[in-house]
């Protein structure tokens, strides 16, 4: 499709960008688009301190023998990966970033329910983000991302409270806005846009947010009690006091699982509205998508022990476990199917989203079809803490929810920026990313049934294993760069791209009926929606009448 | 067991290959039947119940049948047959230390025979480890404060890997060894060389040393119950429930004996938490055992090692183990002595 540029108005329109200048204007700001681009910000330079992270991680692993950093280095280097990555990039990315911005936008609102709690989330982010990077300099963490007590409890020295204290205070954060986005969307709905006109990323968000509201809150209580066995010495987790260390794992998992789902629901919400935009079509199956959302939240926290088959519980819990984890994996089938099907006879436009939302569902569907592998309990008792896992949570992690999230940034760029990136950088950017995914984690999933157990700072009993090692690392520097094309072209488009029309793909939705920037109040007249939506026959209608949004009166 | 996993392994295979392939093309075909052309506008299709039922069912079908195969393999995986030998092992950072019931000590490397049933009776001294041995398909996370179990039967002599996949400090990656496979001749031969009496024998030892046995008589009644044939019994507790005295319950008896003192006896016995080393509970496990096999009258447990040495291998499994032996005539199997 190719985008409309419209001249620069010789004096531009008002909108959120230009509204008002200064460090102030941003940091005190209560407006939901300001706030995303803070959000915006802030978890992109979190995601290239864990992306260093991750290259050192595959430096070391080039080789067998540990000789790029120390045993306890590289343990710090994959916790500390982990932690920044889930906490504080892919927890907040979709949500945070493009949620912020479009929520409002797409259900017709002028700005989120609670304006100033959206900046207060954000400012939480904030000092968790400080006090996060305040522990890895002065020391780090070494226990890997899930804290297994009693490790963490009474067997390292490193500081394990303070990085618990930062994801408990980021952990609010997501409540926060979880929070906000529940009552808005009950709330503040225009006239007209029912619960089955609502764009269905308004429905993954809706489930993400559920999930952020009830789950959050159990880590956080989890971490209190690590600081409490460790600091008091109550007897917890650790036998040695009389506690139980499963009872730790339950806690974790019970927010860790469902914590993917809050990050793959949004991503799959923008891949829905994308295949939607470039095949010009109504979503196939609309009502099954909204639904299979909702029951993703709902399944999702019944699975939790899944991560424990090897843990020591029993054989019975460990079938029910596996039953209900195919459970789970039927939703989001259902939605694979579905969005292939919007596909048929459809008008398929190649623009770098699109090209993102179907490297989104090779990634997704790879990740989803080896977790039928992990469930099943035979399998998993051999692959479980092996190679497996990792490519199997990366392609479902990064695969599915990156892809989103980079498809959606491209796809709403030019009503975010009010400017167009460069196509064919943003393509061969999409193409990078694919072909260094999978080159990455690909031959990890060989490694994992090969054997080579996860969280390895050194291989030299078994070189067999480096062949697969050193793909997976010349993999790694490709998606490396794919990653940092886009931030380059983005940043040179803000000041060079061409001026965006107020809908450059011809898109349905609320959100392309404003400005390109939205004003700060997102419509200048409060809208009513008299269209289902996805509306694509009316938007590409040969004749098509003059749009125009209908006002309240 | 490897090859059950890898059966159902390869089952998955072709099964999730399918269902990608079938994802995949219809994707490409319509990407590509269905590209823009200029003038051609899409034709909406609305979604249909009946498809959207159609998906759903096959593959809640396909996913019941792999969740039924995989719970049988686990089932298997979680099962040990009852005459295994039984070998004690206490992980700690970042050692595995393995004691055979017949008394022989190692570290880091675990001999066994060809064709033999073996069970691992696990414990960790400090954090949760894993015992993992990727050729035998077989992983469980070990844990401190209680034991836990895995088992399997090598059918190759050789020497394969031992993984620790449980993520526990700084060596964590240094926490391998190897798994020996051995002819029953050179296994019987390893057996020989440097035992030191049988883990009853010495759990005896530690009864009497730390005076159990002037509370637990078997010749008259005492302050604390009578041990012999108490095992794998159901007892009944003081509480009103009754459990059976597995491994778990010995265990837990000795360091922790208020939380599950047994029907008619006072709670007088203090807790030996911090007084007997991982090894020395397991000792007294293991003696606890052997007077209760000798009870149900099968040997005691220093005959055990050699009843289950002499005992004649299954009808069903003398083929695979001739045809080991066979594969393994030429294979160099190295004998290390402990």
């Amino acid at each position: 499709m190719s985008m409309s540029a419209v001249i620069p108005q010789p004096v531009e329109r008002e909108n959120y960008l230009n509204t008002k200048y200064g460090v102030w204007s941003w940091l005190l700001t209560t407006d939901h688009k300001r706030i995303a681009l803070l959000y915006l910000l802030s978890i992109t330079f979190f995601f290239f301190i864990g992306g260093f992270f991750a290259l050192l991680i595959r430096l070391e692993l080039l080789t067998p023998a540990g000789d790029l950093v120390q045993a306890d280095t590289y343990n710090k280097l994959f916790t500390m990966h982990g932690m920044v990555m889930v906490f504080f990039f892919l927890i907040p990315s979709i949500p945070a970033v493009l949620g912020n911005f479009l929520v409002p936008l797409m259900i017709g609102a002028k700005d989120l329910a609670f304006p100033r709690v959206n900046l207060l989330s954000w400012y939480l982010y904030i000092i968790g983000g400080v006090m996060m990077m305040h522990c890895m300099l002065t020391g780090g963490v070494d226990t890997g991302w899930t804290f297994y007590a009693p490790f963490s409890t009474n067997f390292t020295n490193t500081k394990i409270v303070e990085a618990g204290l930062a994801i408990f205070v980021a952990g609010f954060s997501s409540i926060l806005t979880g929070l906000n986005f529940v009552v808005t969307i009950h709330r503040m709905r225009a006239p007209g846009m029912t619960w089955s006109r609502l764009p269905l990323f308004i429905w993954a968000h809706y489930a993400t947010s559920i999930i952020q509201l009830l789950g959050t809150p159990v880590v956080a209580v989890t971490i209190v009690l690590v600081a409490a066995e460790r600091a008091l010495h109550l007897g917890i987790f650790d036998p040695k006091l009389g506690g139980d260390p499963l009872l730790f794992q339950h806690l974790f998992w019970f927010y860790s699982h469902p914590a993917v789902y809050i990050m793959i629901l949004p991503s799959m919400g923008v891949v829905t509205e994308i295949i939607a935009c470039f095949s010009r079509k109504r979503i196939f199956g609309y009502h099954f998508v909204a639904f299979s959302s909702i029951a993703i939240a709902v399944f999702g926290f019944l699975v939790w022990a899944h991560h424990m088959f090897v843990a020591g519980i029993s054989v019975y819990s460990a079938l029910v476990f596996s039953f209900l984890s195919y459970a789970v994996a039927l939703p989001s089938a259902i939605k694979v199917f579905n969005w292939t099907a919007t596909l048929y006879k459809g008008s398929i436009h190649y623009d770098a989203p699109m090209l993102y939302a179907f490297g989104f569902l090779g990634l997704f569907t790879i990740g989803g079809l080896t977790g039928l592998f992990l469930s099943a309990l035979g399998i998993d008792v051999h692959v479980t803490d092996t190679y497996f896992v990792v490519a199997h949570f990366h392609y479902i992690m990064v695969g599915g929810a990156v892809m989103g999230y980079l498809g959606g940034m491209h796809f709403w760029w030019p009503k975010i920026s009010g400017r167009l990136y460069p196509e064919g950088w943003a393509r061969l950017a999409a193409l990078i990313v694919f072909i260094g995914f999978n080159l990455t984690f690909f031959p990890q999933f060989i490694l994992g049934y090969m054997g080579m157990p996860r969280r390895y700072y050194d291989y030299s009993h078994m070189p067999e294993f480096q062949i697969l090692n050193v793909l997976s690392t010349a993999g790694a520097t490709v998606l490396g760069v794919g990653y940092l094309l886009p931030m380059v072209y983005f940043l040179w488009s803000m000041r060079y791209g061409k001026p965006a029309s107020d809908n450059p793909w011809n898109a349905a939705g609320l959100e392309w009926k404003t400005a390109s920037p939205p004003p700060t109040f997102n419509f200048d007249e409060e809208p009513v929606v008299t269209w289902e939506a996805y509306n694509y026959e009316e938007l590409d209608a040969p004749h098509p009448q003059k749009e125009e949004v209908p006002v309240a009166r | 067991m490897a090859a059950r996993v890898d059966a159902l392994y390869i089952f998955l295979l072709i099964v999730t290959g399918m269902m990608a392939l079938l994802v995949f093309t219809l994707l490409i075909f319509f990407a590509a039947r269905y590209r823009h052309r200029p003038g051609v506008r899409a034709e909406q299709v609305e979604g249909s119940t009946a498809l959207e039922i159609t998906w759903s069912t096959i593959p809640f079908l396909v996913f019941m049948a792999i969740f039924a195969w995989g719970a049988v393999v686990f089932f298997k995986e979680r099962t040990p047959p009852a005459d295994a030998t039984e070998v004690y092992v206490v992980a700690k950072q970042w050692m595995w230390k393995l004691e055979h019931a017949e008394g022989q000590r190692e570290i880091n490397e675990l001999h066994v025979p060809v064709g033999r049933d073996v069970k691992l009776i696990m414990t960790s001294q400090d954090v949760i480890h894993s015992f993992y041995i990727p050729a035998f398909r077989i992983k469980q996370d070990v844990l401190p404060g209680r034991y836990t179990v895995e088992w399997f039967r090598a059918t190759k002599p050789g020497v394969y890997h031992l993984f620790c996949a449980e993520y526990c400090g700084t060596q964590h990656s240094g926490m391998v060894g190897s798994i020996v496979v051995l002819e029953p001749a050179q296994y019987q031969a390893w057996m020989n060389s440097g035992s030191t009496g049988p883990l009853s024998a010495s759990g005896e030892k530690v009864f009497a040393e730390l005076g159990c046995s002037t509370c637990h008589r078997s010749d008259m009644p005492g302050r604390g119950p009578n041990l012999h044939g108490v095992f794998g019994k159901p007892v009944q507790l003081a509480d009103g429930r009754t459990v059976t005295a597995d491994e778990n319950y010995l265990r837990e008896s000795i360091l922790d004996p208020g939380s599950k003192r047994v029907k008619g006896f006072q709670p007088v016995m203090p807790t030996f938490q911090g007084l007997v080393s991982e090894e020395q509970v397991n000792a007294l496990v293991a003696y606890i055992k052997s007077i209760s096999e000798a009870k149900a009258g099968a040997g005691t447990s220093a005959r055990l090692g050699v009843a289950v040495e002499k005992r004649p291998p299954d009808k069903k499994d003398e083929p695979r183990a001739m045809q080991a032996r066979a594969q393994a005539s030429g294979n160099q199997v190295q004998v290390q002595r402990p």
